[in-house]
C-alpha cells in the first residue's frame, strides 16, 4: 500500500532553521551564511566587512571549524563577538548547531550575524541555517570553472564574492567565463569582485550588504497588531 | 559527503509518515533526488541498513528516482540533460547564453507500507467462505 509523503529529506533541519530565523527577526538581526572552499578567504572577508560596516550595523560571528579555534581567535583579537562551533570533523554546519550557539551571543547588541560555514563547496549548500542570506566566497586561484563544477553551491546563494581579484592576471582568470557560469544558474546574481588584501571592491560589497538590512521593528509590529 | 544526516532525514520522514498511516511496517521508500544533489545512492543504502534496524523501516528498500538537470539555450531553445561540470556552450548552436533548470530535487515522495493487518483480511476471507457455502 502506497502512502504519498512529498516531504523534504532534511525537514527536521529546516524546522529548526525556521526557529532560528524567527529568533533573528525578533532581535532585529540580519544573518548571513558565508560558504566557500578552504582558503578562499571567508575569515578575511568577515574581518574586512566588520571593519567597514556602518555604525548602526554591529557585527558578531559564529565560526564553524572542524577542530581549531584559529579563525575565532583572529576575530576575537579584533574585538568582534565570536562563538566557535567545532563540528568535530563534520563537513557542514546545520540549524541545530546555530541554535545551540545563539545563547552565547549578545543578541540584543548586534545587528549583523555572520556565520562562517565549514570550508566545503558541496555539503553546506544543502543545510539551511535560518540565515536571511547566503553567499559563496570564490577566489581567483581556485579557477574560473568553479560555478560549472559546483552548481549546487552556486545556485543556492544570494550573492557571489570573488576574492583575491588582484591576482586575476597572474592566474589568467577569465572573469566573463566565471560570470556566465553563475548567470546560467541565476541570471540576476550579484557578483562582487574584491581583494581583502588591498581592500579593492569591499565598499561596494559592504554597501550591498547594508542595504539588505531591513529589520522588522518589534515596537512597530506590535502597534500594527 | 553528508550521507549520514541525509539518511537520518529519510528515516525520520518515512517513519513519521508510516506512524500517521497506522504504524505498519515500511516495505519501500521512494526518493526523488536531482542529479546535481551530491548524494551517493549506495552510501545512503549502506547507512540506511544500519540506522533502520529495529524501526518500522527495518528491511525497507530505498528506490531512487534521479531527476535530470536540464540546460536550456536562450538563443535556440535547445534542451539537454547535463551533469556537473556543466558545459559552457550550447551543444546545438554554440551560444553561451544558457540557463539551468531542475536537478536539485531532494525529497521523500512516498512510502510503501504493509497491507492492512490480518484480522481485516480474515473477516474478508470468512465472508467469502460464507458466500461460497451458500452456493
Amino acid at each position: 500500500m502506497k502512502v504519498q509523503v512529498v516531504k523534504a529529506i532534511l525537514a527536521s533541519n529546516d524546522e529548526v532553521a525556521q526557529e532560528n530565523r524567527a529568533a533573528f527577526d525578533a532581535n532585529g538581526i540580519l544573518a548571513l551564511n558565508v560558504m566557500a572552499s578552504p582558503g578562499a578567504g571567508k575569515t578575511s572577508l568577515i574581518l574586512a566587512t566588520s571593519q567597514r560596516l556602518p555604525a548602526h550595523l554591529r557585527p558578531a560571528v559564529i565560526e564553524g571549524d572542524l577542530a581549531s579555534s584559529i579563525d575565532a581567535d583572529t576575530l576575537a583579537a579584533h574585538h568582534i563577538p565570536v562563538v566557535q562551533i567545532n563540528t568535530g570533523g563534520n563537513c557542514h554546519l546545520d540549524a541545530p548547531m546555530i541554535r545551540s550557539a545563539m545563547p552565547h551571543l549578545p543578541l540584543a547588541d548586534i545587528e549583523l550575524l555572520m556565520v562562517e560555514n565549514v570550508g566545503n563547496l558541496v555539503c553546506p549548500a544543502n543545510f539551511a541555517l535560518g540565515t536571511h542570506l547566503s553567499i559563496v566566497v570564490a577566489s581567483v586561484p581556485e579557477g574560473h570553472d568553479k560555478p560549472y563544477k559546483y552548481p549546487g553551491m552556486f545556485s543556492a546563494v544570494d550573492a557571489v564574492v570573488l576574492n583575491k581579484a588582484d591576482l586575476k592576471e597572474v592566474f589568467e582568470f577569465d572573469l566573463d567565463f566565471f560570470r556566465r557560469g553563475i548567470e546560467m544558474l541565476k541570471p540576476s546574481m550579484p557578483l562582487f569582485e574584491v581583494s581583502c588584501r588591498t581592500g579593492a571592491g569591499l565598499d561596494a560589497w559592504v554597501h550591498w550588504l547594508a542595504t539588505q538590512y531591513q529589520p522588522v521593528a518589534p515596537a512597530a509590529a506590535s502597534v500594527a497588531q | 559527503m553528508h550521507e549520514l544526516p541525509v539518511t537520518q532525514g529519510i528515516l525520520s520522514v518515512a517513519i513519521e509518515a508510516a506512524e500517521q498511516a497506522g504504524g505498519r511496517r515500511i516495505v519501500a521508500i521512494d526518493l526523488v533526488i536531482g542529479t546535481l544533489s551530491s548524494i551517493v545512492d549506495d552510501s545512503v543504502q549502506f547507512y540506511f541498513d544500519i540506522l533502520s534496524r529495529g524501526t518500522l523501516a527495518d528491511g525497507a528498500v530505498l528506490r531512487f528516482r534521479r531527476e535530470p538537470a536540464i540546460l536550456v539555450c536562450w538563443d535556440c531553445d535547445y534542451r539537454t540533460q547535463v551533469v556537473a561540470p556543466l558545459p559552457a556552450l550550447c551543444s546545438a548552436c554554440g551560444s553561451t547564453r544558457l540557463i539551468l533548470r531542475d536537478g536539485q530535487e531532494f525529497f521523500v515522495e512516498a512510502i510503501e507500507i504493509e497491507e492492512p493487518p490480518p484480522e481485516e483480511s480474515n473477516n474478508e476471507s470468512s465472508s467469502r467462505q460464507g458466500n461460497s457455502g451458500e452456493q
